[in-house]
């Protein structure tokens, strides 16, 4: 398979189609927890149970949908294949680990999943590229509907969506956007936003890595409280802070062009120049390198490069996405050696053709 | 400092997470830290159990601001409170039912609320309004007799009337 196919095929739409403000922001999600009344949580039931919950989530899909999803049975999946799933962001790492009775049912460009037997009964989510909650509040708001009436959801009037963990009861619902903020870093003024950030009730962590080191400058952000809000509330707090953010990282990259341009191409020509020549190369520093060479994208520093190399590679170069592209278990050093050789092929693609 | 997910390594990572002007420090290694980071939703920080456990444990323990409860464990899936508290996570659905008095303080120490104002679904929650509206307008009726309003009671019992005729319409399972 040639590289563009693979990408076209393998790749969700979050990390290949273009989304508004994707300079800073890289993708929105919004997920739901839902249980089945009075059958006990996934920690606790039995097989047969599991067994039950998995049948009723199958026949609800079952029925031609505006939604399209398709379940997949986890047990029938091989672990690299269940690896990739979790590196796509379709299925979490405990369902990756597999089971009986655990299953994902995604849809054709991988906007909409619902994981089935995780933590709950049912985790939903709707990923979409750039910066748009509302809208993917909006869908999974609809899927909510269509499940809501195929499924007995446990609901209680204090306590809204009764969940396994009692911090996502009452709306069971986390929004999150993953933004890029190599500005806001390289001016050392990430700490001091984060901070902010935390106070109005949001957490902030690492995509790559946690804290201060967060690898390639990627942060997720995401509503802390669940209970005592509406959707509409959580949607429209984290959307104002978002918007502040992309305003703030905006200002703090004109301003290291104006005031320290120079040193900023060399930093990210250097990024260039490896990811165009390395031979062996860690995800660390793959991930690190991309956050250059996208910020240098945005900048117009450097030109011919699709934007989109950074959402598709820092998936691409993932442990599972290079065994199952080479079809078999990989060691670390011959993951440093393929890893390498993808982004060399990746980043020579886009100079000539790009992606459509 | 030892990771408080794993107990195992030494944490190397430092959280801070602050709701309603609380601050709750939670401490990883780097292996946790980097397995929680990338999935965000299902490991979130807040979830960890111990963490849970720790918010929980005033409670947990028979203590003089809780009337011993009559009901020690979930009748539909037997967790015990204790359980509960142990392992952060309830077992069904019925427990929340059957833990409520004890619930309403945790809910607000971890939301900073025990009330949920959000989405209603469609279906079960029509009817659980609908049976709202009929307690309050039962208690309205009762209160009119007592004061002798008599034409205020009449049109309150058509009204829980309507009422019902609606809930059983809703009872008898609309798609
Ligand atoms: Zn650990
Ligand atoms: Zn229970």
């Amino acid at each position: 398979m040639s590289l563009q196919d693979l990408i076209k095929k393998e790749l969700s739409k979050w990390m290949i189609a273009p989304g508004p403000e994707s300079d800073v922001v890289v993708s929105s999600r919004v997920r739901l927890a839902r249980n089945i009344t009075a059958i006990p949580f996934p920690n606790r039931a039995t097989t047969e149970e599991a067994e039950k919950i998995f049948d009723l989530v199958k026949n609800a899909l079952k029925e031609h949908t505006p939604f399209e999803l398709n379940l997949v049975d986890l047990a029938q999946l091989s672990d690299i294949d269940r690896t990739v799933l979790m590196e796509k962001h379709l299925i979490s790492p405990q369902l990756a680990r597999g089971g009986q009775y655990k299953g994902v049912a995604f849809s054709n460009d991988e906007v909409i999943s619902v994981m089935v037997n995780e933590e709950d009964h049912l985790r939903a989510q709707v990923i979409y590229p750039g910066f748009q909650v509302e809208e993917a509040f909006q869908l999974i708001n609809k899927l909510d509907d269509y499940l809501e009436s195929k499924l007995d959801f446990a609901f209680s009037e204090k306590y809204g969506y009764l969940t396994s963990c009692p911090t996502n009861a009452g709306t069971g619902m986390r929004a999150s956007v993953m933004v890029h903020l190599p500005g806001l870093t390289y001016t050392n003024r990430i700490q001091q936003l984060l901070q902010g950030v935390n106070q109005l009730g949001l957490a902030v962590r690492g995509v790559f890595g946690e804290g201060t080191e967060a690898q390639g400058n990627l942060y997720q952000i995401s509503n802390q409280v669940t209970l005592g809000r509406t959707e509409e509330e959580i949607v429209d707090n984290l959307n104002r802070v978002t918007t502040q953010i992309i305003q703030q990282e905006r200002h703090w990259r004109n301003q290291l062009l104006e005031e320290r341009k120079e040193d900023l191409t060399d930093r990210i020509l250097r990024a260039y120049g490896i990811l165009m020549y390395a031979h062996k190369i860690s995800s660390e520093e793959a991930v690190r390198l991309l956050s250059s060479v996208r910020l240098g994208i945005d900048l117009g520093i450097i030109k011919n490069v699709n934007p989109s190399i950074l959402s598709e590679l820092i998936v691409l170069i993932r442990p599972g996405f290079l065994q199952m592209i080479e079809g078999k278990q990989l060691s670390t050093e011959e993951r440093d050696l393929h890893r390498a050789a993808l982004i060399r092929k990746r980043m020579r693609l886009s100079q000539n053709q790009g992606i459509e | 400092m030892i990771c408080q997910n794993c107990n195992e390594r030494q944490a190397s990572v430092h959280l801070t997470k602050i709701i309603n002007g609380e601050k709750t420090e939670i401490y990883l290694c780097e292996q946790c830290a980097k397995e929680k980071g990338e999935f965000g939703f299902a490991t979130d920080p807040f979830s960890i159990h111990n963490l849970l456990a720790g918010i929980l444990s005033p409670d947990v323990h028979p203590s003089r601001n809780f009337v011993k409860q009559e009901v020690e464990q979930c009748k539909n899936c037997n967790m015990s409170f204790d359980e509960f508290g142990k392992i952060g996570r309830f077992g069904c659905s019925d427990c929340y039912d059957e833990f409520d008095p004890r619930l309403a303080v945790m809910m607000r120490r971890i939301h900073g609320s025990d009330q949920h104002t959000g989405k209603v679904p469609e279906r079960q929650g029509q009817t659980i309004l609908i049976k709202k509206r009929i307690n309050e307008l039962r208690t309205e009726l009762q209160r009119a007799i007592a004061k002798e309003e008599f034409e205020k009671a009449a049109k309150l019992r058509d009204q829980i009337y309507d009422m019902e005729k609606k809930e059983s319409i809703e009872d008898g399972g609309v798609e």
